[in-house]
C-alpha cells in the first residue's frame, strides 16, 4: 500500500555521474591516507620495538603518536566512509558526544585503577 | 552526498514534527543506534586489555611484546615480524574502500557497479577470515604445527618474553602476563572476527539481493548503504585493536 505520509529520505540520497567523479576522488584520497598511516605504523613497530623501548621517553611519544595517527584513522573512516560527516550536525553529535564522553571516563577510571590494583598486589 | 540531509531546511519545519528532524531513515538511524552500543562492548574490551595491561606491568609481570609474538608468515620460516597482521589490516582497508564504492554507485543506481564492488568486499572479508584462521592456529600450534596446550602457548613460548618475578626457582605463569595476553588476543579477535563473518554473510545476502534486482525495483540502495555502516564499523574496530592489541 502506498502512504504519502512517509518521506523516504532514501530516494534523495541519489546523485549524479559527475558528483560521482568528484566523491570517488575523495575516497580515493582517503584510500591513499589510511594505507600510509598504516605503513608507517607497522615500520615503526617492527624497527622500533616496544621490547627494547619501553619505559624511555622515546616510547611514550611513540605510543601517543600511534594513539594519534589512530584516531586520525578513525575519523576518516566515520566522517567520510560512512558518511557521518554529510549527516545533519545534531545526528553527528547524538552519536558522537555520549560515546566519547562515555569512553574517556572509562578509560580514565580504569587505567587509574589498574595502577592502583598492581601496586597494591604487588609480588 | 546524502541528499536530504545537507539540504537547508529551516529548523521550524524541520523540527516541527511529521518528518524526522535528522532526514534519515529510521532503518538508518537503527543502524548507527547498534554501532554506538557495538562501540561500547569494543571500547569496554580493549580498555580491560589497557587495565590488564597496567595492573600487569605495576605487579611487576612483562606484557609480551606483539613484534616478538606475531613474526610468522604463511608458506615461510622467515623472521617477519608484525607482517601479516599489517597485510591483514590492508586487506581489510580494501575491502572498506570497495564497500564505500558499493555505495556511492547505489547512488548513481548502478547496479552492474554495486554487484561489482560489493562481491569484491564479500572477498576481501573472505581473505580476512582465512588470515584470521591462520593467525590462530599459528599462534596456537606454532609455525610448524606442533601440539602444545593452552599453558605452554608454541607462540608464546618460543617467544622471549619471560615474566620479571620468579617463585622458587620458576618463572610464574600467571594469568598476568603470557597467559593474559593470550586471552585477550583469543577474546578480542575472536569477538572481531565474529563481527567479520557475520558482516561477510550480510554482505553476501545483500549481494543476493543487488543481483535479483531487488533494490533496483524498490528505487533506492538504501540496504547496501545499512551493511556498508556495518563494514565500516568493523574496519573501524580493527584499526583500535591493530593499535592497541599489536602496536602499543
Amino acid at each position: 500500500m502506498e502512504r504519502d505520509d512517509i518521506i523516504e529520505y532514501s530516494l534523495h540520497s541519489h546523485h549524479s555521474a559527475e558528483e560521482g567523479v568528484k566523491l570517488r576522488k575523495k575516497i580515493y584520497f582517503v584510500t591513499a591516507l589510511l594505507s600510509v598511516i598504516t605503513i608507517i605504523e607497522v615500520l615503526v613497530g617492527v624497527f622500533i620495538s616496544r621490547s627494547a623501548n619501553e619505559g624511555t621517553g622515546l616510547w611514550e611519544a611513540i605510543k601517543m603518536g600511534y594513539i594519534v595517527l589512530t584516531l586520525i584513522k578513525a575519523g576518516y573512516i566515520v566522517l567520510v566512509f560512512m558518511h557521518l560527516g554529510d549527516e545533519r550536525k545534531y545526528f553527528k553529535w547524538m552519536i558522537l558526544i555520549p560515546y566519547i564522553l562515555f569512553l574517556l571516563y572509562l578509560i580514565f577510571i580504569a587505567l587509574n585503577e589498574a595502577i592502583a590494583v598492581g601496586e597494591g598486589m604487588k609480588l | 552526498m546524502s541528499g536530504e540531509a545537507s539540504k537547508a531546511i529551516e529548523p521550524k519545519v524541520l523540527w516541527g514534527g511529521g518528518r524526522s528532524p535528522f532526514s534519515i531513515s529510521y532503518g538508518k538511524i537503527m543502524m548507527w543506534i547498534f554501532l554506538v552500543s557495538d562501540a561500547l562492548t569494543f571500547g569496554g574490551l580493549l580498555v580491560g586489555l589497557g587495565f590488564a595491561r597496567h595492573a600487569a606491568v605495576t605487579k611487576g609481570f612483562a606484557w609480551p611484546s606483539s613484534e616478538q609474538v606475531f613474526t610468522h608468515f604463511p608458506f615461510t620460516h622467515e623472521h617477519l615480524p608484525l607482517l601479516y597482521v599489517a597485510f591483514m589490516t590492508f586487506i581489510l582497508i580494501i575491502s572498506s574502500v570497495t564497500m564505500v564504492l558499493a555505495v556511492e554507485a547505489g547512488h548513481r543506481m548502478d547496479k552492474k557497479k554495486v554487484a561489482f564492488w560489493l562481491a569484491l568486499t564479500v572477498v576481501g572479508g573472505a581473505i580476512f577470515l582465512g588470515s584470521q584462521v591462520w593467525e590462530w592456529s599459528t599462534f596456537i600450534a606454532g609455525p610448524d604445527g606442533d601440539i602444545s596446550t593452552w599453558a605452554d602457548n608454541a607462540t608464546l613460548k618460543q617467544n622471549f618474553f619471560l615474566p620479571l618475578s620468579t617463585e622458587g626457582g620458576h618463572a610464574i605463569l600467571g594469568m598476568e602476563g603470557p597467559q593474559a595476553y593470550a586471552m585477550f588476543f583469543f577474546f578480542i579477535t575472536g569477538f572481531h572476527g565474529f563481527h567479520v563473518f557475520t558482516g561477510v554473510v550480510f554482505n553476501f545476502i545483500i549481494l543476493m539481493n543487488v543481483l535479483a534486482g531487488t533494490y533496483e525495483k524498490r528505487g533506492h540502495y538504501e540496504m547496501v548503504e545499512k551493511v556498508g555502516l556495518y563494514w565500516h564499523f568493523i574496519d573501524l574496530v580493527w584499526v583500535f585493536v591493530f593499535t592497541f592489541y599489536y602496536l602499543v
